[in-house]
């Protein structure tokens, strides 16, 4: 996970942007006067180092033909909102890319794929977790919720009812993980589990707007949802105390 | 992501074994750092030995009044066991001071420790890294950098150890208890687990090929005020520019551990005889040696600041 939304960094500094821009625009320049030759050699060298761990680079010296690693098969069992699944993925499939791809349970979205943006947010075991950061093999014999096991449009989870009544959301790529995020903070607040935002770490947490924000800040909005969320969220919390 | 062969260990010596069988294996506990590294191609083990079945996930009390926390224990649950909340607070502050709710219930103790640098040229594959790539370089010197490291950094890495967790459990002295693939079990100080960079930063730590961490225990509690200041770029969710992990007895004496500012987290024992007389004091002690670059020089002050915020707060604090 890098730290996301480094350009924000220059913004969020009204008094220095003007400043660093010029400053890292010059430097840019600076580092683009290499000669042609330079570029083609630095082309060259960057592309066989990222395609040649040593241990490869041992082996082609061996043989002529580089080593290819053929995609390896595993069975494993998912059950997904009840439903029990028997798969046989390639081992690098993430949970997420299973749960779209493979039980086309496409509720879950796929947003940065690294673990920055939450839009994959599902429930295993219990936990609300980043399911493009999981292999689907880690998560053999596991249930698994996702947003189409919350509720349906007939039937919606209370959360999601929420969600619809105080405008949670605009294009709506984040609200699944956003939901999702949103039942399981509340069953860890419930938990007792404390936060950054909690005063006291000994105390029983509450679900005061200040603990919902720093709790769901895993989850990223980009249409800026966010306060309509704490109040869907709010709303909840009340009727579960 | 380049295929890999899987399999599920039994046991700690079942994992060491498979990781001694396969050249370039790696251990697999939540993978929320491993993963994100092989989507990117940084990582390419040919071999995954998932730890999931291998118990270690639970948090223990030891004989003479420590804790003993199991390498797989989940962030989340590491920060909300009463004892720590009680005893370490300042671990249960370190560990809510980072990543996402997310994350924290998919990230172990053991993999928090072995985390890699957040650099953002290591994490481009375009760019010259000592770490990634040894002998290629360093693009984070004379590139942007705001984020990296002002203590213990070489003219090979700058790179940041990006951890909240291992500052405070520095702070705690905790010892890491490792097994090798011998069968050799050995514990070592958390301070002597990662490696300055020196001329070989790709060489991060010093465990051997092989060699699993099954538990981090902490000392006896030490009593004081506990607290975990982290100055970041956003509220939540952000690596630290400058964090400061503190036990300050009624006193004045306690002890500090820094991160966000070196390769490791950074504690000067010696500096620390100073705390009684305030921040400026110990930041002299231990700043001392520090090579900032122009982009970065601000986090020396941050740290004789932050350092004044906590003492402030440690002061404050209800007895």
């Amino acid at each position: 996970m890098l730290q996301e939304r480094d350009w924000c960094d220059m913004a969020d500094d009204p008094t220095t942007v003007d400043d660093r821009v010029d400053d890292k625009t010059a430097r840019a320049a600076d580092a683009l006067e290499i000669t042609r030759r330079e570029l083609l050699v630095i082309g060259a060298f960057s592309a066989a180092a990222a395609a040649t761990p040593p241990a490869e680079a041992q082996a082609q010296a061996r043989a002529s033909t580089p080593p290819i690693r053929l995609p390896v098969m595993s069975k494993l069992s998912l059950t997904v909102n009840g439903k029990a699944h028997a798969l046989e993925l390639d081992t690098r499939t993430t949970l997420l890319d299973a749960l779209r791809e493979h039980l086309h349970l496409t509720g879950t979205k796929k947003g940065c794929d690294h673990g920055q943006c939450g839009a994959c947010t599902v429930i295993a075991g219990g936990r609300r977790i980043n399911s493009c950061l999981s292999l689907a093999l880690m998560h053999d014999g596991d249930s698994i919720t996702t947003i189409e096991g919350l509720g349906t449009p007939a039937r919606l989870h209370p959360m999601q009812a929420a969600f619809v009544k105080h405008d949670g959301y605009q294009c709506g790529y984040c609200t699944p993980g956003q939901i999702c995020s949103a039942v399981a903070v509340l069953g860890e607040i419930k938990a007792g589990i404390p936060s950054h935002a909690s005063a006291d770490l000994l105390s029983r947490p509450k679900a005061t707007p200040a603990e919902l924000r720093e709790r769901m800040s895993g989850n990223i909005c980009r249409c800026g949802a966010y306060s309509n969320i704490i109040d869907a969220m709010s709303e909840v919390a009340g009727r579960q105390a | 992501m380049r295929p890999f062969s899987y399999e599920r260990a039994r046991s700690p010596a079942d994992a060491t074994a498979a990781a001694a069988r396969v050249p370039g294996a790696k251990f697999i506990a939540g993978g929320t750092n491993l993963l994100d590294l092989m989507k990117l191609e940084i990582e390419n083990p040919p071999h995954l030995v998932d730890l999931g079945g291998l118990g270690l996930d639970k948090v223990e009390a030891k004989p003479d009044g420590g804790l003993r926390i199991g390498a797989l224990v989940r962030n989340t649950d590491l920060a909300a066991d009463t004892r720590v909340r009680r005893d370490y607070g300042v671990l249960s502050r370190a560990l809510l001071a980072g990543a996402s709710g997310q994350l924290r219930n998919k990230a172990t103790t053991a993999g928090n420790l072995l985390q890699r640098t957040r650099c953002p040229y290591f994490y481009d594959t375009n760019q010259a890294c000592n770490k990634r790539q040894p002998g290629s370089g360093c693009s984070a010197i004379g590139g942007f950098s705001r984020q990296h490291g002002v203590l213990g950094v070489s003219d090979a890495c700058i790179a940041t150890h990006p951890s909240d967790m291992t500052v405070a459990m520095r702070a705690l002295d905790a010892t890491v208890e490792t097994v090798r693939p011998d069968g050799k079990v050995r514990t070592l100080p958390v301070a002597d687990l990662h490696r300055l960079p020196g001329t070989t930063p790709h060489v991060e730590t010093a465990l051997a090929p092989g060699e699993l961490i099954t538990a981090v225990e902490l000392p006896k509690p030490v009593g004081g005020t506990h607290v975990y200041h982290k100055v970041r770029d956003r509220a939540s969710y952000a690596f630290a520019l400058v964090s400061v992990a503190a036990i300050v007895q009624r006193d004045g004496t306690g002890r500090v551990a820094l991160g966000g500012v070196a390769p490791k987290p950074w504690r000067v024992e010696a500096a620390e005889a100073e705390l009684p007389r305030g921040a400026r004091a110990v930041t002299a002690g231990l700043l001392a040696g520090a090579r900032p670059t122009r982009e970065n020089a601000f986090k020396l002050r941050l740290v004789e600041r932050t350092l004044q915020a906590v003492l402030a707060e440690a002061k404050g604090a209800k007895p």
